[in-house]
């Protein structure tokens, strides 16, 4: 099993629950988050004065995935989610230990 | 009842509230009384001729309503459904006798009984107006917290919004002690024109005491001294009015400042506030220049055109509640994290600017109470005049504000649109009863150029105004004061301030009505064909006028002179004095983490987590 991590351009969430969707991953968890890398901020003006808008708001989508579809969900997320522009975000792909669904207490691969 | 029905029936005079139901209670209590009527009737309308007797009675309230609704009858001594006045109307207050109306028409109303009643009609559409218009304007408080709040971060909301709340109730009770007493105690002894009568009644007679001093020879009203609690000497309608129309004028001076001020103000010390500003700033200068003294006396006292002239308070009001909130933003320092040790400013957005929107279109609406109220007359068909001049120049003014922010920051603040729209109601305040619609447009349209690059200026002065309060209110009611001496057209006004201006091939004569046979003078003038002028500015022959008038314009400058000298240095002093018995400013940490929880002890949006409490840095 693997947790994979995706912080997104928020308007991309769509097409990647979608693509993701689309090689059986059955669920996903949605989080707005703000956050910056190498994009930065940009600068907006407020009644005159000049500020440097420093987090940008990103979605964060977290899925746990078995290790047969995991390199698959991967790639299916960065075709979906990418424009080419800076600010596409990032992937992160961790090993989970375990997992245990609550109402049958199934574990493993069958959890998720 | 019975009595009652058979003088209806007999007299024939009115069917009026008697309906049908109580009509056929009368044939069996009096029987004799009630038939005439129905008899004389039933040719005209031939149909129910035929109805039983027991119902007779009944029929003719029925048949009657026909004839009358359609005009085919002048029947004009019975009335149906109540609805139009007869000669008994008029006998006010109270119909004591009837028998004085004669059933034929040839009623006995006495011309005086007439006069009286014509007179009456006309002081209680003025109090009506007076009134509503004023509840109009108490309404604009929910404007003021909606737009100060909007322009405020999240976690300082129920504080800004209290604020707003609590000064309704603290200045008007302020006011109601002595404010009012000081501001227009005197009123009935103030400068006015030939023939002037008080719109609201001679009530406002026993408002005839106050201190003036005599300086270079000349009368200097200084302060009103009757009419302290709306005691028993003022006791009366007229009275009344004036007080509820000039209290939530006082409103919004007093919440002015809690904008200019907002999200560092310690509570404990705007209480204290609440009640000074509605006892002495806005009281004693609104003396000067609405309760008949001395900016009001200088076209009286040294030519200077009307006297101060402020139709509906550009300075007693906007400007007034501005100074204030300099001197109070320059006492309490800016809110932490505002600038940068550079001396930069930083932004602190407000929270919703949809409330700051909402807000504006509130007040906007409430201005038509504040400017048409101020003739304090329904029966003063000008109002139609100031509406229009109103509206006009608020919106030249948002256009303006939009055009501007176009071309310094390339996009339109909508809070920025707001502070336009507002900065040219401000600005008409004064001049809306005496300008052309050209000259509101454009007096509106500089006030939303103003108050942009107002903004950015005390900005960069490192004062501290997180809704741009000195700007609109301050700034641009200083411009709508002098604006009367540039734009008036002459075309109304003649007499104010004790002072008229004849005008005749290109020449001025002055008729002072402090002058002794000015009465005769003024007679003979007009005689002679010199035309009365009202109020005149510099460029007024641009707008209509005949001649321009420069004195106006200097006696504008004194007012707002005297305004910003006086209203400063007070409050400047009372905010000093106050912070060493309640500080001014909250504590550090509470501002940081909002003012809510620490001095309100509620928060605005407890469900919402606030992202505001981290930014921008404090250094």
């Amino acid at each position: 099993m693997k947790k994979i991590e995706a912080i997104i351009k928020p308007f991309k969430l769509e097409e990647v629950k979608d693509a993701l969707a689309e090689i059986g991953v059955e669920g996903m968890t949605v989080t707005e988050v703000k956050g910056f890398g190498r994009q930065k901020g940009h600068t907006e003006i407020y009644r005159g004065s000049e500020y440097t808008v420093d987090f940008l708001p990103k979605i964060k989508i977290e899925v746990v995935v078995t290790d047969a579809i995991v390199e698959s969900a991967a790639a299916a997320i960065v075709k979906a989610a990418k424009t080419g522009k800076i600010g596409d975000g990032k992937v992160f792909i961790s090993p989970v230990s375990e997992a245990v669904r609550i109402r049958t207490e199934e574990t493993g691969d069958k959890a998720v | 009842m019975a009595l009652l029905a058979a003088t209806a029936g007999a007299l024939g005079w009115m069917v009026l509230g008697a309906p049908s139901v109580q009509a056929q209670d009368k044939p069996p209590e009096a029987p004799p009384a009630a038939a005439p009527a129905p008899a004389a009737e039933a040719p005209k309308d031939a149909a129910p001729a035929a109805a039983a007797p027991a119902d007779a009675a009944a029929a003719p309230a029925a048949k009657t309503d026909t004839p009358d609704s359609t005009g085919t009858t002048a029947n004009t001594d019975k009335i149906n459904g109540g609805n139009a006045g007869t000669a008994m109307d008029l006998q006010w207050p109270i119909p004591a006798d009837t028998s004085t109306i004669n059933p034929d028409g040839k009623g006995k109303v006495t011309p005086d009984e007439v006069i009286a009643n014509v007179a009456h009609n006309k002081i209680s559409l003025n109090l009506m107006w007076t009134l509503v218009t004023g509840f109009l304007v108490m309404f604009m408080q929910a404007g003021f917290a909606l737009v100060e709040t909007g322009l405020c971060r999240a976690k300082n909301a129920a504080h800004v919004m209290a604020t707003n709340f609590m000064i309704y109730g603290l200045g008007m009770l302020g006011f109601w002690v002595c404010g009012f007493a000081f501001m227009f105690g005197n009123y009935w002894n103030g400068p006015v024109g030939i023939g002037w009568q008080p719109p609201l009644g001679q009530g406002l007679a026993n408002l005839d005491g106050g201190i003036t001093w005599t300086i270079f020879g000349k009368p200097f009203g200084i302060i009103g001294t009757k009419g302290f609690c709306l005691g028993p000497s003022v006791f009366d309608t007229a009275v009344f009015t004036l007080f509820l129309f000039e209290m939530v004028f006082m409103d919004t001076t007093a919440t002015i400042p809690t904008g200019a001020m907002a999200e560092r103000w310690n509570f404990k010390h705007f209480i204290v506030y609440g009640f000074w500003v509605g006892m002495f700033p806005y009281a004693i200068y609104g003396n000067w220049v609405w309760g008949g003294g001395w900016l009001a006396q200088l076209g009286q006292n040294f030519a200077l055109g009307h006297g101060a002239v402020d139709f509906a308070g550009s300075g007693v009001v906007h400007m007034c509640g501005g100074v204030i909130g300099l001197a109070g933003s320059i006492c309490i320092g800016a809110r932490l994290g505002k600038f940068g040790k550079d001396g930069k400013a930083r932004p602190m957005p407000g929270h919703d600017i949809p409330m700051v929107m909402l807000g504006t279109f509130i007040l906007a609406f409430g201005w038509f109470g504040f400017n048409p109220g101020s003739t304090l007359a329904g029966t003063d068909s000008r109002i139609a005049v100031i509406a229009v001049n109103t509206m006009l120049a608020g919106a030249a003014a948002s256009v303006g504000a939009l055009l501007t922010m176009y071309l310094v920051t390339g996009k339109p603040d909508p809070s920025m649109l707001c502070n336009g729209l507002l900065a040219g109601l401000v600005a008409i305040t004064a001049p809306c009863a005496f300008v052309s619609s050209l000259g509101a447009v454009i007096l509106g349209f500089i006030a939303g150029i103003i108050v942009v690059f107002s903004v950015f200026f005390w900005e960069k002065r490192g004062i501290d105004d997180p809704v741009g309060a000195i700007s609109v209110h301050g700034v641009c009611g200083c411009w709508g004061v002098l604006s009367v001496g540039i734009f008036a057209n002459g075309s109304y006004g003649a007499g104010w301030g004790g002072v008229h201006k004849l005008f005749k091939d290109g020449a001025f004569q002055i008729v002072n009505t402090n002058a002794d046979g000015m009465l005769k003078t003024y007679n003979d003038l007009v005689s002679k064909g010199w035309a009365d002028q009202g109020v005149t500015g510099i460029f007024g022959t641009f707008f209509g006028a005949p001649a321009g008038d420069g004195a106006q314009l200097m006696a504008q400058i004194v007012d707002v002179s005297a305004l910003f000298i006086f209203i400063f240095i007070f409050s400047f002093a009372f905010f000093k004095i106050s912070n060493l018995i309640v500080p001014i400013r909250s504590k550090r940490e509470d501002e940081i983490m909002g003012l809510d929880i620490p001095e309100m002890g509620a928060e605005a949006y407890p469900d919402f987590q606030l992202t505001d409490r981290t930014s921008p840095k404090v250094d």
